[in-house]
C-alpha cells in the first residue's frame, strides 16, 4: 500500500527538515482563542499540530450529592473535543487528544481539596498550567517533534537581550490579562511557549473567528473551574471524597473573634474563604467576616471590615522571571489575587526562600493559598503562594 | 508523504475486488432481498452465495450463517440471544469490550457473570473455567484471538468443558478469522462472531454462526429476515462484500498467507529488540495469531509514540480509546500484570494482506529514532532505574 502516494525522497525529506525546524503544537481547547491562534499561525503557514488536553472526566462524579447530572459545553466534555476536532479539521491540521488524567488529577485536582481542607484558597488554574499546559504538554509536544506550544492564553512573552531573559508581559486587552495565572513559568517553559493573542482584545480575537469561518466563533467564554461543574466547589470536595473512600475529614471546629473569644461554631474550614461575609451563621449588630482561617485549630476566626486589612505578607514557592534573584528590595506592583487592581510595594528576600511584600497601603483580604504576582509596569517580575 | 497502515486489527484496507463485487448491487441490483419479482431474486441469490461463503470460510451450514452489522452486533446477539435473568455467564478479563460491555450489562439486569482471569501471557487456564462452573451457567463466552495481543485462547479445552456441562460455548473470532483455521465443527463452538472489516471487507458487516439446534433470540424485531433472528432488510452491498472478504480470506489462507503474515510479524519484533533497548513483547511465550505484536517500550508514554509514528507516516495504535479520542490503559495489558505505566507504554503493530517487507522496514527505519527522542525528552526514562 501507500505506492501511489509515495513521492520522491527529496521531497520527504525537505518536508521532515521544515516539519522539524519550526512545528509548532497547538492547545486547542475547543473555545474561541485557541482556535484562532490554530487558523492564525496556519495562516502564517507554520507546520501545526493540534492538541487537546483530556484532563478530566466531567462524568465522574455526575450525579453524585450537590452534583449536575449531566454536563455539557465544559473543559474536556466531549463537546470541546468535538470542537476542537471540528477547528483542526477546518484548517486542516493534523489533531490529537493526549490523555492527562492521571497527573491532573495528581497535580492539580488533590491539592485543590487538601488546599481547601487546610484553610486555603487554592488557584487549580495556575497548578494547571505550572504541571500540565507549560510542563507535560510541551514534553509531549517536543517528544513528537514540535519545538514550541501556543497556547489562547491573553500574554506576551518576549526575549529580553539586554537581561537575557525570557520576559511575561501583560497583553495589549488589560481586561483578559491571564499573566496572574502564568507567574510559575519558568525560563525554560517560556522559551518555548507562544502567545499569539497577546497583541489582540478579545473583540478582534472573535472578529478573526467569523472571518476564518470556525464554528466555534460564536461559543461564550468559559469562566468557571474547569472541573467544577455549576462552580460549587463545596459539593466537588464532597462528591470527590466520597468517591476516593474519604470520608470528608471533620474540620468543624469554632468561630472566635480576633481576641480568640467563641462566638459560634461552624461545619467545616473548608466552607470559608478570606473576606468572606456570607453564611457565617452569627448575628451581630455590625457585619461580620471571616479574617483568617486557622487550620490546625479548625478556627475560623472572625471580625469587622477594618480586621481584614494587612500591609504585609510573606509568599513562598516563589517563581522570578525577569531577574533572577532578588538580591535588594524592589518596588512593583503587586496582586493578590485574579481580580485584584493591584497594590504599589516593596518586596524583599526574607529568607528560606521567602518573599516580603510590605504594601504602600494596607490590603483588603490577603487569602493564604491564592498567589501574589509582582509587575513591574507590563513585566511579570515573578510572584509566589501566599503563605 | 509515504504512508504505511500497521492498524489491521482496528481496521483493514478493502481490497478492490470486494469493491468490484459490491458494486452491483448499489445501482443496478438493488431489490429488496425479500421481493418475489426478479430484482428480488437476484439480490436474494447474491445475499445466499455471500452465506454460502462465509459458511465455507468457517466450515457451516449456511442456514447457520446470520448476518449482523459487524462483531458488536454478533456479540451482543449470541450473549444477549441466549441469556436469560438468573443464568450464568462465564467470560474473561482480557474480551472486546464488546464482550466485556455486554456482561456488565447482563449483571446489572439479574444475570451472574464471573470474569475468569488470565496469566501473564495472556491465557486463561481451561481449569478455571471448569471451576467457575455453576448449576445456572448457561454460556461460556471466550474469543479465540486477542485484539490487542494476538494471543490465542485454549478454545478446544474450553469447548470440552462446555460440552461436559451442556453449556453453549460463543467464541469471538474477529481477529481469528482469516489467520487460523476456522472449522466450527473441530472448534466445537456453538456461537462464533467475524466482523468483514478484519479481512479486508466492507465495515459495517459481521455475521454470527448458530448452531442448529441453538435458538437465539432476536434483539432486533421485524420482519423474519435471517430466520427471524435479525430483522430488518439485508445491507445486501455490504454482505455481498462480506461474502467476497470471506471467500479472499479462504483462498489467501490456503495460499499459506498467515505463513507469510508470520514471517513478517517475526522480522518486525526481531528489528526491533535489536535496535531499541529495554523493549518488551506482551504475550511472548502464548500461541499468538501471526500477524499482531504488542510490544512496550520501558520510559516513553504509547501515547506520544503513536502520535509521533503517525506525524511520520506510520499508522499504529494503542489497545484502547476513550470516546474522546484519548488513549487509556489497556485493560488487557493490566490483566495480564503489567503495571500501569508499562501498559501505557505499549504498542500494538497489526500486519495485513497488503503489507509488505519494505512496509515493515519502513517501520524500523522510525521505531528505534522516535523511541530514543521520546525517551530522551521523557522524565520516566534514566533518572531511576526502570525496573521490570
Amino acid at each position: 500500500m501507500g505506492e501511489r502516494e509515495r513521492r520522491p525522497l527529496d521531497e520527504d525529506r525537505k518536508e521532515k527538515k521544515r516539519m522539524s525546524t519550526n512545528t509548532i503544537a497547538v492547545a486547542m481547547s475547543g473555545g474561541v482563542d485557541s482556535s484562532v491562534v490554530a487558523a492564525l499561525l496556519r495562516a502564517e503557514g507554520h507546520p501545526l499540530i493540534g492538541l487537546t488536553m483530556q484532563l478530566w472526566n466531567q462524568r465522574r462524579l455526575a450525579g453524585r450529592e450537590g452534583m449536575p447530572e449531566t454536563v455539557t459545553g465544559r473543559c474536556c466534555s466531549l463537546d470541546d473535543v468535538y470542537d476542537a476536532r471540528r477547528v483542526a479539521e477546518t484548517i486542516g491540521i493534523p489533531y490529537y487528544v493526549v490523555n492527562h488524567e492521571e497527573r491532573f488529577e495528581k497535580e492539580v485536582v488533590r491539592p485543590f481539596v487538601e488546599e481547601y481542607l487546610s484553610g486555603r484558597t487554592p488557584i487549580p488554574c495556575s497548578l494547571c498550567n505550572n504541571h500540565l499546559k507549560f510542563d507535560q504538554l510541551l514534553v509531549v509536544s517536543r517528544q513528537i517533534g514540535a519545538h514550541k506550544v501556543a497556547t489562547g492564553h491573553y500574554a506576551r512573552v518576549e526575549f529580553d537581550e539586554i537581561s537575557s531573559r525570557w520576559l511575561l508581559k501583560r497583553p495589549v486587552d488589560q481586561a483578559k490579562d491571564q499573566t496572574y495565572f502564568l507567574f510559575g513559568l519558568t525560563q525554560e517553559q517560556l522559551s518555548h511557549t507562544l502567545f499569539p493573542l497577546g497583541g489582540m482584545t478579545k473583540l478582534e480575537v472573535r472578529e478573526l473567528a467569523r472571518q476564518f469561518g470556525l464554528v466555534i466563533a460564536e461559543k461564550p467564554d468559559s469562566q468557571e473551574i474547569c472541573f467544577v461543574p455549576g462552580g460549587d466547589y463545596k459539593a466537588f470536595i464532597d462528591a470527590y471524597l466520597v468517591e476516593q473512600g474519604d470520608a470528608l475529614p471533620d474540620t468543624a471546629g469554632d468561630l472566635v473573634t480576633t481576641d480568640g473569644k467563641v462566638v459560634g461554631e461552624h461545619a467545616g474550614i473548608h466552607n470559608f474563604t478570606v473576606g468572606q461575609r456570607k453564611g457565617l451563621g452569627v448575628a451581630t449588630g455590625s457585619p461580620l467576616y471571616v479574617i483568617q482561617i486557622k487550620g490546625d485549630a479548625r478556627q475560623v476566626v472572625v471580625g469587622e471590615d477594618k480586621d481584614l486589612y494587612s500591609r504585609t505578607l510573606l509568599t513562598h514557592r516563589n517563581n522570578l522571571i525577569s531577574v533572577e534573584t532578588l538580591d535588594r528590595p524592589m518596588r512593583v506592583l503587586v496582586k493578590i489575587r485574579h481580580r485584584h487592581a493591584g497594590a504599589m510595594a516593596m518586596i524583599e528576600s526574607s529568607g528560606a526562600g521567602a518573599i516580603r511584600v510590605t504594601f504602600d497601603e494596607p490590603q483588603r483580604a490577603v487569602t493564604p493559598g491564592q498567589a501574589a504576582v509582582f509587575y513591574d509596569g507590563d513585566v511579570v517580575v515573578g510572584g509566589g503562594w501566599i503563605a | 508523504m509515504h504512508r504505511v497502515y500497521l492498524d489491521n486489527s482496528a481496521t483493514t484496507p478493502l481490497f478492490p475486488e470486494v469493491l468490484e463485487a459490491m458494486r452491483p448491487y448499489f445501482i443496478d441490483r438493488f431489490g429488496n432481498a425479500s421481493s418475489i419479482h426478479h430484482h428480488g431474486q437476484e439480490t436474494r441469490a447474491a445475499v445466499e452465495a455471500a452465506r454460502e461463503s462465509v459458511a465455507a470460510l468457517i466450515g457451516c451450514r449456511a442456514s447457520e450463517v446470520v448476518f449482523t452489522s459487524g462483531g458488536t452486533e454478533s456479540d451482543n446477539l449470541g450473549i444477549f440471544g441466549v441469556l436469560r435473568p438468573g443464568d450464568h455467564l462465564i467470560t474473561s478479563t482480557v474480551e472486546h469490550h464488546a464482550v466485556l460491555n455486554a456482561a456488565k450489562h447482563l449483571e446489572a439486569s439479574g444475570c451472574e457473570v464471573t470474569y475468569i482471569r488470565v496469566d501473564g501471557r495472556g491465557m486463561v487456564d481451561p481449569e478455571h473455567a471448569r471451576q467457575a462452573l455453576r448449576p445456572n451457567t448457561k454460556l461460556i463466552s471466550l474469543m479465540m484471538a486477542n485484539n490487542e495481543t494476538g494471543v490465542l485462547q485454549p478454545i478446544a479445552e474450553i469447548a470440552m468443558i462446555a460440552a461436559d456441562a451442556d453449556v453453549y460455548l460463543h467464541t469471538d473470532a474477529v481477529q481469528a478469522a482469516g489467520k487460523l483455521p476456522l472449522r466450527v465443527s473441530e472448534v466445537a463452538c456453538d456461537l462464533l462472531t467475524i466482523s468483514g472489516h478484519k479481512i479486508h471487507g466492507p465495515q459495517g458487516t459481521g455475521a454470527l454462526y448458530v448452531r442448529k439446534g441453538v435458538t437465539v433470540e432476536p434483539m432486533i424485531y421485524g420482519g423474519r429476515h435471517e430466520r427471524s433472528r435479525r430483522a430488518g432488510t439485508e445491507n445486501v452491498p455490504g454482505i455481498v462484500g462480506l461474502g467476497r472478504a470471506a471467500a479472499l480470506a479462504q483462498a489467501g489462507f490456503e495460499r499459506g498467507e498467515a505463513k507469510r503474515l508470520g514471517e513478517l510479524r517475526d522480522r518486525l519484533e526481531q528489528g526491533i529488540l535489536a535496535s531499541v533497548e529495554a523493549a518488551h513483547i506482551n504475550g511472548l511465550g502464548a500461541p499468538r495469531l501471526p500477524n499482531i505484536t504488542n510490544i512496550s517500550f520501558d520510559g516513553i508514554e504509547a501515547e506520544s509514540l503513536v502520535i509521533a509514528l503517525d506525524l511520520k507516516g506510520l499508522a499504529v495504535s494503542t489497545g484502547a480509546a476513550c470516546s474522546s479520542g484519548a488513549i487509556e490503559p489497556s485493560h488487557v495489558l493490566l490483566a495480564m500484570g503489567l503495571r500501569s505505566e508499562q501498559a501505557k507504554a505499549s504498542i500494538r503493530f497489526s500486519l495485513g494482506k497488503q503489507n509488505t517487507k519494505e512496509d515493515v522496514d519502513f517501520a524500523l527505519s522510525l521505531v528505534p529514532e522516535t523511541v530514543a527522542r521520546l525517551r530522551q525528552l521523557s522524565p520516566l526514562w534514566g533518572k531511576e532505574s526502570v525496573v521490570r
